[in-house]
């Protein structure tokens, strides 16, 4: 199922090592979240081949791992721009602008949620509850860089950064 | 013991009961759809809402644990309303196709709606759509209808093994589906149909055949593995249509395995045979009964006449009634043969005559479960006798040690203690080696025959630790079973092996037996289906050929030790007479007469189980055209014959008198052996054959149901060897290659790799057309890149 190209390197199999060792030798599948982010950060997004792999080695089902894969936003099922653009549109963040943000960087981008611009440099996702509702509306940059108040200007500034 | 109230009624329950439990008990019936009581508790479909007395919120009585005194209320105000508030949610997304769905009138959300929901909803908006999913060719969904009750998920990570489902996505995405690309591949997936409370899962073969409520229903007993799992054969205007399990907590429990619901297929197979035939001048002509029969009769005795009784051979399937077989074994000894026999796959014999009884399971199907320690010796255990590798997968849940000698290291989806993989002539020298070792641990002598096996040719450390494992049981093993597979019993030293786990049981003070391989592996000896003094047993009346066969049931070219032979003593012979419900291209070679009976599910009859348990069952429809009831057309042929003692007016009449009246438990049942020589060598020269019977090939039905032939499980045979095997032979994996079995004959299969293999075997798959030509099941081969 796993072929060569698939397959994850030493250096990624010695993150999952260092995760694997916070728990008890048994539940080893206990580290599949972050075993997923350290595969997804090597691959760019998550395969069914990466997927299976990661649970190969966790010794869990595929399928298993796939309920996991598929659960939470920050991880991809299919290729992403460069930069994905998560945008918090739960109800604390609706009311406080979070569905205007959003807008605001479809009309920017030319493209509606769950799709990649054509020079492949972003791609936009829907997110659930950041924790941060107080700063809303926020976003998340590639699944790790949180930014809040994002307000059309500060949209505008991040797009221009993120070349 | 708690005491409890529920709706006023007090009763005792054990600690740790849950509320629905105590309902049951008490015979209260709560709505429930997620809860299933094989099943770890999920409680995510919240029907089964009930009101507890001093709790502020309604409880889940499936996840609610009993206290003592407290007090439920399962029809009260609150309890109701919120049982139909969970009903609302559910039906929200939930389609109003029962018009088109196969569970409608027998889906447990389209009762429960009766009773909780309401007419109208007060939903709007738009309902969901799920996409279907590719499950196989035996489990249909239509996954829209899903209410993510995870009932089929549970099972398939609990029961079955593997987690072969799961729920991807979330919220009101969430969608029940297999890994992307699988499908639902274990033996026991027909199970999720039952499971699935609602239309979701439903049978391929049977979809949009026929409605429940059209279907005639009858008991009957699984002609497939030797547990003769309980069914309830479903039949419309005398053709099955479908096939359930009949629960019995003691034999299959709720459970049945893909081969025994979905075989029913082959019951209306092209290749029924539903006339009488003959062979007239090399043509074969349909003709009336009497023709036949008479025919049929003549030609016996004729044989008899020139040749003497002793030239004509009777082989029976296990798979044939016990009176079946009876009546059988009783024709040819009128006729003067004792060459009688239906342990067709078996190929050692040296124990008969020396038997102290009738081998069987050694303890009751219910037991193996209490055993906490388990020795597994030559069986392809998953798919030779699922239920049973069932039990000792929740065993092994439990604490229960399983360890496994064997030639093949599939897996079985238990945790396993220890396990050692051997090639086939090596099995008894490991056998022995755990022997020894079990003696050493409990500080006795072992037998002086094993002292000098092993010695550096055997895995013997894996052997100590199968033997440290079965020790280290209860009272020193008291607990511990050995349990003897299918590959153990037709092994060319399976007296041997029986002898080894005769003693190895008794040093441990634990139990041993045989895990039947067919529905009649015990009622065969019962029937008295077996040569005694003179007689020649299944494989030496093939070997050296006779005159004249009895065939009831059997493909022999299949179902022998050794088709090969099997197919050229029978085309051989002058004069083959064929009692069976389907008909081959072979049986029209070599037959002389055929003659057309009925399949278990149109004859009254009886199968003796594993644990010697007598199940009989009547017909569950009209036999098809002509085929009449073996046991009828047996009593006639005798009658024909003139013999004595044919004078039957039904199956009762001739069970009653096969097992003396009409036992729960046939008697005589025991796994001793007296005098028992071992044959501990072996050094084969050149590849062993391993041979597996695969699931869907091990009987002439099975063989013709199609769904069951588009499974996973059937995949056309393949030369496996292990990396060491295929490099030695200069081979890679996919490679075409030709194995011989010394003779001339060859076939060509592509090779395939399995790391689970010895050194120096080659597994490949017996009762299958493609490697008939290869003969015994158990032999020396020769392996060539094609
Ligand atoms: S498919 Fe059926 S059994 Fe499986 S989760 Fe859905 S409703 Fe439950
Ligand atoms: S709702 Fe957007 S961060 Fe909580
Ligand atoms: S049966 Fe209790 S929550 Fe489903």
């Amino acid at each position: 199922m796993t072929n060569q190209n698939d397959m994850l390197s030493p250096e990624a199999i010695k993150k999952i090592d260092r995760e694997v060792a916070k728990y008890p030798a048994d539940q080893k599948q206990s580290a599949v979240m972050a075993a997923l982010v350290i595969a997804q950060d090597e691959k760019g997004w998550l395969s069914k081949e990466t997927i299976a792999a990661v649970a190969g080695y966790l010794g869990m089902a595929p399928i298993a791992a796939y309920e996991v894969a598929s659960f939470y936003n920050m991880y991809d099922l299919q290729p992403v721009g460069k930069y994905k653009l998560t945008v918090c549109t739960n109800l604390p963040c609706a009311l406080s602008g979070g569905v205007h943000a959003a807008d605001y960087v479809k009309e920017k981008l030319g493209i509606d949620f769950n799709e990649t611009t054509a020079d492949g440099r972003f791609t936009l996702k829907e997110g659930e509850c950041m924790g941060a509702c107080g700063d809303a509306p926020v976003m998340l940059v590639n699944n790790k860089r949180m930014c809040s108040f994002m307000l059309p200007e500060q949209i505008d500034k991040l797009l221009a950064e993120c070349k | 013991m708690l005491e409890i109230e529920i709706d006023g009624k007090t009763l005792q329950v054990a600690d740790g009961s849950t509320i629905i439990e105590a309902a049951h008990q008490l015979g209260t019936y709560i709505p429930h759809f997620c809860y299933h009581k094989k099943l770890s508790i999920a409680a995510n479909c919240r029907m089964c809402l009930v009101q507890v007395e001093k709790a502020p919120k309604p409880m889940p009585a499936c996840a609610t644990p009993v206290t003592n005194g407290m007090k439920v209320f399962t029809h009260s105000e609150l309890a109701v309303k919120a049982q139909k508030g969970v009903m609302e949610f559910l039906l929200i997304n939930h389609p109003l196709d029962c018009p088109i769905c196969d569970q409608g009138g027998e889906c447990q959300l389209q009762d429960l709606a009766v009773g909780y929901g309401e007419s109208a909803s007060q939903y709007q908006e738009e309902k969901r759509v799920v996409p279907d999913k590719d499950l196989g060719p035996l489990v249909s969904t239509d996954m829209t209808r899903c209410i993510n009750c995870t009932r089929c998920i549970r099972f398939t990570a609990e029961i079955a093994g593997f987690m072969e489902l799961g729920q991807s996505f979330r919220g009101e995405r969430a969608e029940v589906m297999p890994f992307i690309g699988k499908t639902v591949d274990t033996e026991l997936s027909g199970n999720i149909i039952d499971l699935c409370p609602v239309g979701a899962l439903t049978s391929k073969p049977f979809r949009f055949s026929a409605r429940t409520w059209e279907l005639s229903r009858r008991k009957s007993v699984s002609p497939h593995d030797g547990l003769g799992s309980n069914l309830i054969v479903q039949t419309k205007h005398d053709r099955v249509m479908r096939v359930l399990p009949l629960e019995n907590e003691d034999i299959n429990e709720c459970w049945l395995t893909d081969k025994e619901r979905f075989s029913y297929q082959g019951l209306s197979s092209a290749e029924r045979l539903t006339k009488p035939m003959v062979k007239q001048g090399g043509e074969w002509k349909e003709v009336d009964w009497s023709v036949a029969l008479d025919y049929a009769s003549h030609a016996l005795r004729d044989v008899a006449k020139t040749h003497g009784g002793a030239a004509i051979g009777g082989l029976l399937s296990p798979h044939a009634t016990l009176e079946e077989m009876y009546l059988a074994q009783k024709l040819l000894r009128g006729l003067d043969s004792e060459n009688i026999d239906f342990r067709l796959r078996q190929s050692d014999f040296s124990a008969d005559g020396k038997r102290k009884g009738t081998p069987w399971l050694g303890m009751k199907i219910a037991d193996i479960g209490r055993l906490d320690r388990v020795l597994v010796v030559g069986s392809f255990l998953r798919k030779d006798h699922p239920l049973v590798a069932q039990r000792l997968r929740q065993s092994a849940k439990r604490g229960a040690q399983i360890s496994i000698l064997h030639s093949a290291d599939d897996d079985l989806l238990i945790k396993l203690a220890a396990r050692a993989i051997a090639a086939p002539s090596q099995l008894p020298a490991v056998l022995a080696e755990v022997v020894k070792a079990v003696a050493e641990l409990k500080g006795v002598a072992a037998d002086p025959a094993l002292a000098k096996v092993g010695a550096g040719l055997v895995d013997v450390n894996a052997a100590k630790k199968i033997a440290a494992s079965l020790v280290s049981g209860s009272d020193g093993g008291k607990c511990a079973g050995i349990l003897l597979g299918n590959f153990a019993q037709q092994h060319p030293q399976a007296a041997t092996l029986s002898a080894l786990a005769q003693q190895l049981a008794g040093l441990l003070g634990g139990s041993f037996g045989f895990l039947g391989e067919a529905a009649n592996s015990v009622g065969g000896y019962a029937a008295k289906a077996i040569p005694t003094a003179g007689g020649l047993n299944a494989a030496a009346m093939l070997k050296d050929p006779r005159h004249a066969y009895v065939v009831v049931g059997a493909e022999p070219e299949l179902d022998c030790a050794d088709g090969a032979q099997a197919l050229a003593s029978l085309t051989k012979a002058a004069a083959v007479v064929v009692l069976s419900p389907f008909k081959s291209q072979a049986m029209l070679d070599y037959a002389a007469v055929l003659l057309p009976v009925s399949p278990f599910s149109e004859t009254s009859g009886t199968f003796v189980n594993t644990e010697g348990r007598v199940q009989s069952f009547y017909a569950a429809a009209k036999p098809l055209g002509e085929a009449r009831p073996a046991w009828k057309v047996l009593r006639v042929l005798g009658n024909l014959l003139d013999l004595n003692g044919f004078a039957f007016n039904s199956s009762e009449e001739v069970r009653a008198e096969a097992l003396d009246g009409q036992p729960e438990f046939v008697s005589g049942l025991d796994n001793g052996i007296d005098g028992a020589t071992l044959n501990l060598t072996a050094s084969p020269n050149g590849l062993e054959r391993v041979a597996d019977v695969p699931i869907h090939f091990s009987d002439p039905l099975v063989r013709r149901a199609p769904a069951l032939q588009q499974a996973a499980d059937s995949a056309a045979p393949t030369a496996r060897m292990n990396a060491a095997t295929l490099a030695k032979c200069g081979l890679a994996s996919g490679d075409k290659v030709k194995v011989g079995a010394g003779g001339t004959a060859a076939v060509t299969l592509p090779a395939q790799f399995d790391a689970g293999l010895p050194d120096g075997v080659v597994r490949i798959a017996a009762a299958h057309a493609d490697t008939v030509a290869l003969g015994a099941m158990s032999s020396v081969l020769s392996v060539e890149k094609a």
